[in-house]
């Protein structure tokens, strides 16, 4: 496998330093321990909120530090949770007095060392509340599975989140938003292609030139399923089939339709699986009243998307509305 | 016979030696169930360890196990630092002050440890994860204790012990962990914190009891 690189082990950490050079506008970077954060970072009054997660996602997370959005993210080795002193940092950098909201997603690890992360900062007397997201429908939710898998929606989280923080809203109401935004949130993703970790070398998985794996998550993980390859109007009958009847989404709702790219796959197959999406959508008569199209939380060089869809109000409507600056999402 | 603080960091440093040699094979079995990191995450973590180590003086085994505790919490990542980082913890807080632990001083400390693993990650027996070897160490090193059995052949027994663990993670499906989105597709595959965790056992069998190994 190819890879524009230098060295596998410094890949993060140049990755990093790009960052760090190319958008000095919006955030700075802490080396040791690694975290993004906001440039006029801490906001006195303002709820903090950070998330974090292995890197390999880009631009999630840090592409979203900035107004509006994220106040820190905390980058891990690729497809690896980061570590507590991360995080801790990261709270530490971005409490304004008003506490900190961490957004993370349903992985063991990212679970784990945010949990040990929120009891350091307990300790040190910073308000912390935890918010796990897990969207995806491809996981059956059991307790003999560690859950759902947090993906798509978490980016719509850290948005409408970031918008309330900056209206002046409580950590405890900036919570009980993201919580309600995860519980009206569904995705599923599938997968053309398997991804190679630059310290593997190997692909996360091997797949025939006619089959796509259904049910994939962000690491370059199996699926559920693997098939027989089809159109792009049969995958989205397929994910959107079980992302609408899992919530469900029904006739008369108002939806945010957000089509992801998984790293590999140009932005013109997104548009068709978007068109193929607004029309399986108009025939169960549910509107896309709010969309976004691009890759954003991608699994590396992988091809393949993901959907997924959040029930909208006006209120959410106008916190997705609210402006946002940062690297990777801007607008307002 | 008994464990020193010499020998602690001796079975540290032997431990990393022995998940370098092994990365690749860890990384195999992670990427059959999970995301193909453990090898690789493991050996960055107990390099850093084995620095911090070096860098921490005396022979206070409770603070040579915590330092080594908050060098994997720091450095490993993903879900094995804060279990391995808490097992370390835990297993330094069981054996504060002490220069040297018998056969029940490490039964006691491995027991603290493999408790803090089970109250951080909420797995069961048989969830297919690190304590499908640790559990039956522990066990095994109680049953020889009762036996009477001297320390080396007690830890050998725990290694064992381990190893039969490890290897019946093979046909569970998994409960806890990435390897559990897979489902019944994680059938068959070897769980690789089993493996890792058999692996410390293993080498605290050859460093603590004076064995020549197999």
């Amino acid at each position: 496998m190819k890879k524009l690189i230098n060295e596998p082990d410094a890949v993060v950490r140049e990755a990093l330093e790009g960052i760090e050079s190319a958008h000095r506008d919006h955030v700075r970077v802490i080396h040791d321990p690694m975290v993004i954060v906001r440039a006029d970072a801490p906001k006195q009054g303002k709820v903090g909120i950070i998330s974090g997660g292995g890197s390999g996602h880009e631009p999630m997370h840090g592409g979203f530090v900035g107004r509006g959005m994220l106040d820190a993210a905390c980058p891990g080795e690729v497809f690896t949770s980061p570590t507590p002193d991360q995080m801790l940092e990261a709270t530490k950098a971005v409490d304004g007095g008003a506490g900190v909201l961490h957004i993370v997603k349903n992985y063991t690890g990212d679970v784990l060392n945010f949990e040990m992360a929120a009891d350091l900062a307990k300790a040190e007397d910073i308000e912390v509340e935890s918010v796990v997201t897990n969207d995806d429908v491809a996981v059956q939710d059991s307790l003999y599975t560690a859950g759902r898998r947090g993906v798509g929606i978490t980016v719509i989280a850290e948005k409408i989140c970031g918008a309330a923080a900056e209206d002046g809203q409580s950590l405890a109401e900036v919570a009980e938003l993201c919580r309600k935004v995860n519980g009206q949130g569904r995705s599923m993703g599938m997968a053309l292609t398997p991804c190679v970790t630059p310290g593997s070398g190997e692909p996360s998985f091997e797949l025939g030139d006619d089959e796509m794996e259904i049910g994939i998550g962000i690491h370059g993980e199996p699926g559920r399923h693997r098939e027989g390859l089809t159109s792009a109007a049969g995958v989205v009958e397929r994910l959107a089939t079980a992302i609408v009847e899992d919530l469900p989404y029904q006739s008369g709702d108002k939806v945010l339709a957000f089509v992801n790219g998984m790293g590999g796959t140009p932005l013109i197959e997104l548009y068709i699986v978007y068109r193929e999406l607004e029309r399986f959508l108009q025939g169960r008569e549910i509107t896309i009243e709010r969309r976004l199209i691009g890759s954003y939380i991608t699994s590396l060089e992988m091809a393949g998307c993901s959907i997924t869809l959040l029930k909208l109000d006006d209120d959410l409507t106008r916190l997705w509305d609210a402006p946002v600056d940062t690297p990777a999402l801007r607008w307002g | 016979m008994s464990i020193s603080a010499s020998d602690v960091r001796a079975w540290v440093g032997a431990y990393a030696t022995t998940i370098a040699e092994h990365r690749i094979e860890l990384v195999k079995l992670d990427t059959a169930i999970g995301d193909g990191d453990h090898g690789t995450n493991m050996e960055r973590g107990m390099r850093a360890a084995v620095e911090k180590l070096e860098a921490t003086q005396g022979d206070d085994i409770g603070a040579l196990l915590k330092a080594v505790g908050m060098a994997l919490v720091s450095k490993v990542g993903g879900a094995a630092g804060p279990l391995y980082g808490t097992l370390f913890l835990q297993m330094g807080a069981a054996s504060a002050g002490r220069d040297t632990l018998d056969l029940d001083g490490w039964t006691d400390a491995l027991e603290a440890g493999v408790k803090g693993v089970q109250a951080r990650g909420k797995a069961a027996p048989e969830d297919k994860t690190m304590l499908d070897a640790l559990l039956p160490a522990v066990e095994a090193l109680r049953t020889a204790a009762g036996d009477g059995a001297e320390l080396g052949d007690a830890l050998r027994r725990s290694a064992a012990a381990a190893e039969e663990g490890m290897r019946a993670t093979i046909p569970l499906e998994a409960r806890r962990g990435r390897a559990s989105y897979l489902g019944p597709r994680s059938v068959g595959h070897q769980d690789p914190g089993a493996t890792s965790s058999h692996l410390l056992l293993q080498t605290a069998a050859q460093t603590f009891g004076g064995n020549t190994p197999e």
